[in-house]
């Protein structure tokens, strides 16, 4: 069973098509990356997961079935905009909103204790939600996200605002959800945490799905004809190289096309250059990003 | 909120208690007033209670005496007086009216003087006595009424109607406050991801009602134990306060229909609007119709019966604070009850689905608030 089946879903508003027939599903034990510039259809395709809005056509299937009660209180959903109830103390503000899950209030303020501390915010819980900093209230709301042990989490901008070492704490919680059989969906602008965590992306761009799949599948897909090279010695003219590209600390050999990168190793031994590294070049997620929604603007 | 009120007037009591324990008997100052008799013959009962009256030969005499402070006023008896009536005051003072204890004075100088010598003193006083009317209220089957009517039954139900009034206006300002500050927050994002927008709404509607309900129950219980202790304390006009004839079923259920309505108008307000601050400036467009009845309670008196008063009984807007206030005066014929509250739930009804609907449409809407044309627009296309 999947956890996530959308199918050929369209949503408009008044003045737009936010949604244009997208297709894609989530597995249960992924991590899933649905990333997109600003106004791709991105929380508008979330909103619809969670039931808030309607889409106009198409399906969505959640856990199996269509979203109803009950399956709600097995989603956790982290918004992209953050809110509390900012006069409630945390343990308030946790324990209420896991009720809203389902949650008996004596199970949630345990599960609560438990997450603070993991998180290292147990000190917090008699305080109130607006002596929070707003990292600690992001740390409280993905506490919130979890409580009720969801089958599936979808969370929309979840490192925004946090200091690299929450970033790291929640990473850590992620794979940990996933490890666990859960399924997450993780909506983010941060190219570098989709490629360290991510096992499979849609990036969407003016509602439509431009690229999909397992994520090593993608990046291979746009692996260029050149290899990252640092050495020691002299290189010269090599033979097959096309273009030099230095970068800081190495520098990227594009080949000619007629020469394999194989062919080009061995040319720079039998010169006795000493190689410390030798690298196919493979794009980063964020130049696959800037390049297919640079070529959707063209 | 709920327990200030009855402890304010236990407050009341208790201040008034004090003060009278402690004053002692109130000395009443002697008036002089002036008079001019142009015809003759007034000379006798020149004191009358706690003003004296003073003859003055001319009216230049009694004018200077007036402006020297002999006198605080005087009036002139002219020599048409015994065929038109006509008596002519002159005062220093500025007044809107002539005081009471001044009219009654000069008119009862007046009357002893004409009547002395006609007939006995017996039926001088009798005639300068204020009318002893005592009323009764009778049943269309002839027996005597429980309710007698009177100020006294006014004072409960016109001072819940200000209360029910305050209460209603605050049930919305909190529920529009409320909504806009999730929204405002993104919270409403987390919620509606656990719960539908009918859920929402109702949970938000109910539970405010509960505690607006356990607030009017406070105060309705509170009355009558205030009244006992204020007849014993203040006597006689407290004494005649009667609750009218089912007020305190009716108080409930006015409350109930009415936080209703108001609620789901205020419901529908907080979606559409932006923030809290914007739902808060939409609020009075229909919170001040409740008040229309209050405003307007000074003609209930002078015409109990004006048709206008069943039209504000039916109009779901004013009909809880119309009922309450009518419940002290007139009563309310059954057929209106009926009609009142039957109109009062569709009322409800109707605008539930509307706020609902407007709910749905608007809760995720941020920024500018749409026009009211364009709300219409998207309720009636949904």
């Amino acid at each position: 069973m999947q956890a996530v089946e959308v199918n050929h879903v369209v949503k408009s508003f008044t003045d737009k098509v936010a949604v244009d027939d997208l297709s894609f599903s989530v597995a249960q034990g992924e991590i899933f990356g649905l990333i997109g510039p600003n106004g791709a259809g991105k929380t508008t395709t979330i909103r619809m997961m969670m039931d808030i809005i309607k889409p106009d056509s198409g399906e969505v299937t959640i856990l199996g079935e269509k979203l109803g009660e009950a399956t709600k209180d097995r989603l956790g959903y982290l918004p992209e905009e953050r809110g509390l109830y900012k006069k409630l103390s945390v343990l308030d503000s946790i324990v209420y909103l896991a009720s809203l899950k389902g949650m008996d209030k004596h199970s949630a303020a345990k599960k609560a204790d438990e997450l603070l501390e993991k998180t290292g915010m147990l000190a917090t819980k008699s305080k109130k939600i607006e002596a929070l900093s707003r990292g600690m209230g992001q740390i409280i709301q993905f506490i919130v996200t979890i409580i009720h042990d969801p089958q599936l989490v979808v969370l929309d901008e979840p490192f925004a605002g946090l200091d690299p070492v929450n970033t790291e704490l929640l990473k850590g919680m992620f794979v940990e959800l996933r490890d666990q059989g859960k399924a997450v969906i993780l909506s983010t602008h941060q190219m570098n945490q989709v490629e360290a965590l991510c096992d499979r992306i849609l990036m969407v761009n003016n509602g439509k799905n431009v690229l999909y799949g397992d994520l090593t599948e993608i990046k291979a897909r746009y692996r260029g004809n050149a290899v990252l090279l640092d050495f020691e010695g002299e290189l010269g003219e090599v033979p097959g190289v096309a273009e030099k590209r230095q970068h800081k600390g190495y520098i990227e050999l594009v080949l000619d096309g007629k020469t394999t990168p194989q062919q080009l190793l061995g040319r720079l031994v039998s010169r006795g250059i000493v190689i410390k590294r030798f690298e196919m070049a493979t794009p980063s997620l964020n130049e696959i990003f800037l390049a297919e929604v640079g070529k959707k603007h063209e | 909120m709920t327990l200030i009120v009855p402890v304010i007037g236990l407050l009341g009591i208790g201040v008034f208690s004090l003060v009278s324990a402690g004053a002692g008997p109130t000395l009443v100052e002697t008036v002089t007033i002036g008079y001019v008799d142009e015809i003759g013959g007034f000379d006798q009962y020149t004191t009358q209670n706690n003003i004296e009256l003073v003859g003055f030969d001319t009216q230049d005499n009694a004018t200077a005496a007036l402006i020297g402070g002999d006198v605080v006023e005087y009036f002139v008896i002219t020599a048409d007086y015994t065929s038109t009536g006509v008596v002519n005051r002159y005062t220093l003072a500025r007044e809107l009216e002539t005081p009471a204890t001044i009219s009654i004075a000069i008119k009862n100088f007046l009357t002893s003087n004409l009547l002395t010598g006609s007939v006995s003193p017996d039926t001088i006083e009798l005639v300068e006595k204020p009318l002893g009317l005592v009323t009764t209220r009778l049943t269309e089957t002839g027996e005597v009424a429980t309710e007698q009517g009177g100020f006294g039954n006014l004072i409960i139900p016109g001072v819940f109607s200000l209360l029910l009034a305050l209460s209603l206006q605050l049930s919305c300002v909190y529920l529009v406050q409320g909504l806009g500050d999730e929204k405002e927050s993104r919270l409403i994002e987390v919620l509606l991801s656990s719960v539908n927008t009918r859920q929402l709404l109702v949970g938000k509607v109910l539970g405010l009602g509960v505690a607006g309900l356990v607030q009017v129950v406070v105060w309705l219980a509170s009355m009558p134990l205030l009244l006992n202790l204020a007849s014993s304390t203040f006597g006689g006009f407290f004494g005649t306060i009667q609750l009218p004839a089912n007020f305190i079923v009716l108080g409930i259920i006015y409350f109930i229909l009415g936080y209703a309505l108001f609620a789901a108008l205020s419901a529908g307000v907080g979606a559409i609007s932006p923030s809290a601050r914007e739902g808060q400036q939409l609020i009075p467009m229909f919170t001040l119709l409740l008040f229309v009845p209050l405003w307007f309670s000074s003609i209930l008196f002078i015409f109990p019966n004006n048709p206008i008063w069943t039209v504000l009984t039916i109009l779901p807007v004013t009909a809880p604070i119309a009922v309450m206030l009518r419940l002290g005066v007139t009563g309310v014929a059954a057929w209106e009850l009926a009609v009142s509250l039957a109109v009062l739930v569709l009322s409800i009804i109707l605008v539930m689905f509307l706020s609902i609907r407007a709910f749905r449409i608007y809760l995720l809407m941020y920024g500018k608030r749409p026009s009211f044309g364009e709300v219409i627009r998207t309720l009636r296309s949904g």
